[in-house]
């Protein structure tokens, strides 16, 4: 899958693996990076989502503000783009907030959709964005929550709540690293059991490791900088 | 009594075996390592990620045009759907306005497909089972809907049949009637399955009762589609959060009531029925106009995250996406592979029966492995 050469091209063009070198530490810009970063086709990431607040002229559904009324202090933003509803919960209080959804009458959010996470490393305090699209086939409306996540840290398991989390959940930890508390068999889903790093993570490098991936990630990354840097100086 | 000790290969302990990755029944690279008990399964673990190229990733990096492509080879047995559901996700993104007619083509593109892909499941699950006529049948009616879509789009199997604000072009001269006539010819070899298979003895004994799953557990391990709704629940997309052309199409979604292999197969042949329904009510209320809306030349939707669910044949396909604004490509785009979310399901639905029923369960949930892997 990964062999040498892939690491050889990479060195060569800097430019066809754009915002993953630059993206982990913007602060500690030099002047190579700073050079790198006009090379890119995109400006750097922004530090987060716009989760933008709803209009004036669109009412906030029933359940969501029910749910604000029964767990006080749990949501902390409610967002609203192109016709999705979105809440944005504390970590601590997810797993109240999940029971309260799939259970409450007005909610009856049965159905977990999907699970996944976003990474925005530039992004200050929490790195990782954990979303869950939920449904519910009884009263057919849908909700996302979102929960906001360190590196490092890890959320509660909702595959409690919903059974259908296990697997989804066991994809988030497999390309994002992030840990779910009280997941009952946390491993490696899509990448075999032995891969080191979390490749969906934004600094992770598209072309793969490489067979440097034997020594430690870490190691390619060193080389990798040095490559880029070189081909800039 | 001392030589069975001595020999332990006649002790009545548990056996684990692995069946696959390299395996004829299980439709791919798909490995299940199986606890048994004599012949009975105990417990079922399912490894997957054999045929994983990182789709998930490559999007990130590809211009959101270019990822029509990628969809294409997730579910390969069924590309239109993935295409559909994500130009539409990217529509949304964008609140743009599709043409009437583009809508109405892509509805009979999407159902197009959807016959293509029950057929090719009906046609490898019944020869999993031994009933090998069926396969030839089912591939011989697939034959002409790839015949169609080779008219249309000039591909076979990887079709890129959609464009974010419409499609590709209009149909090709005489096109609808000949989809009219697969039409009729369609249900007429319907009737040929369902004499060999339905009222069959043998199909009979080896589905009904295999692999049963109640309404609530199937909601909350998220089974979608037609596994669903064998089990009694009525939830398709097209109905449910209609897109495309459904809002103004007619049509039944069948449920099952027992929850088993039979139900499911049921409802899925039924699926067919509705299909072809659908498909010459949107060919006889065909509008006239473009194909393609306002589209701008360089796609940048505003920054903003959404979710947009389609009702794959194979169930519920959504697409996540995350755009940051500024780039021409996404920031996440997470697709919700119905297969994968099926497969979670089939443990539970192995334990306790045969390892021949192991086959036909995997046969019943329909799985493709390059979404379950992407």
């Amino acid at each position: 899958m990964a062999d040498t050469e892939n690491t050889d091209p990479a060195g060569e063009k800097p430019a066809a693996v754009p915002s993953q070198a630059p993206a982990p530490k913007p602060p500690a810009k030099t002047p190579a990076a700073a050079a790198a970063a006009k090379v890119e086709k995109a400006p750097p990431p922004p530090p987060g989502p716009p989760d933008q607040a709803a209009p004036a002229d669109v009412s906030v559904p029933d359940c969501i503000q029910a749910l604000q009324a029964a767990l006080p202090g749990a949501v902390t933003q409610v967002s609203y783009w192109v016709g999705d509803w979105t809440v944005i919960v504390a970590t601590p209080r997810l797993l109240d907030v999940a029971h309260y959804l799939r259970d409450a009458a007005g909610a009856k959010f049965d159905y977990c959709s999907d699970l996944t996470a976003v990474d925005w490393p530039t992004r200050a305090g929490e790195r990782f964005d954990v979303v869950y699209c939920l449904y519910s086939t009884s009263l057919r409306h849908r909700l996302r929550v979102k929960t906001r996540v360190a590196d490092g840290d890890s959320v509660a398991s909702a595959s409690g709540v919903w059974a259908a989390a296990n697997w989804l959940e066991r994809e988030v930890w497999d390309m994002f690293g992030i840990r779910f508390a009280g997941h009952p068999d946390l491993r490696r889903i899509l990448m075999p059991d032995e891969w080191q790093g979390h490749p969906q993570r934004k600094d992770y490098p598209l072309e793969g490791p490489g067979e440097l991936i034997l020594e430690g990630p870490q190691e390619w990354l060193k080389l990798r900088q040095s490559f880029n840097e070189a081909e800039i100086e | 009594m001392e030589r069975d000790v001595a020999r332990p290969m006649f002790d009545t302990d548990e056996l684990v075996i692995n069946m696959g990755p390299q395996h004829p029944a299980t439709h791919g690279v798909l490995r299940v390592v199986l606890k048994l008990d004599g012949e009975r399964v105990v417990d079922a673990d399912v490894v997957i990620g054999y045929l994983h190229r990182g789709v998930e990733k490559l999007s990130e990096n590809r211009d959101w045009t270019q990822i029509v492509l990628l969809t294409d080879r997730l579910d390969y047995v069924a590309s239109a759907a993935a295409n559909l559901a994500y130009v539409e996700t990217v529509e949304k993104l964008l609140s743009l306005e599709v043409p009437r007619r583009a809508r109405y083509i892509r509805t009979i593109l999407a159902e197009l497909q959807r016959l293509a892909s029950h057929l090719v499941w009906l046609g490898s699950h019944a020869m999993d089972i031994g009933a090998v006529t069926v396969f030839l049948y089912c591939l011989r009616e697939r034959e002409l809907i790839l015949d169609l879509f080779e008219e249309y789009c000039g591909a076979r199997l990887t079709y890129n049949s959609m464009r974010i604000g419409g499609l590709p072009q209009d149909l090709p001269p005489n096109w609808d009637k000949k989809v009219l006539q697969f039409c009729d010819i369609q249900l007429e070899k319907l009737v040929e399955y369902e004499t060999l298979l339905t009222h069959n003895r043998i199909w009979l004994e080896r589905t009904k009762g295999i692999g049963v799953i109640s309404a609530a557990d199937a909601i909350a391990v998220g089974l979608c589609g037609p596994p669903l709704r064998g089990s009694g629940v009525v939830r398709d997309v097209r109905k449910d959060e209609p897109y495309a052309a459904y809002a103004e199409m007619e049509f039944d979604v069948p449920v099952g009531t027992n929850g088993d292999t039979y139900d499911r197969y049921l409802v899925r042949l039924e699926e067919i029925r509705q299909s072809v329904r659908i498909i010459r009510q949107a060919l006889g209320g065909l509008p006239e106009g473009p194909v393609m809306g306002k589209v701008p030349r360089l796609i940048k939707p505003p920054a903003g995250e959404t979710y947009h669910a389609n009702e794959s044949p194979k169930g519920e396909i959504g697409y996540f996406i995350a755009s940051d604004g500024k780039s021409t490509s996404p920031y996440r785009l997470r697709v919700r592979p119905p297969s994968f979310c099926n497969l979670q399901a089939l443990p539970q639905l192995v334990r306790g029966h045969l390892v021949a029923d192991v086959i036909a369960l995997i046969g019943t949930i329909d799985i493709v492995l390059g979404e379950v892997d992407r």
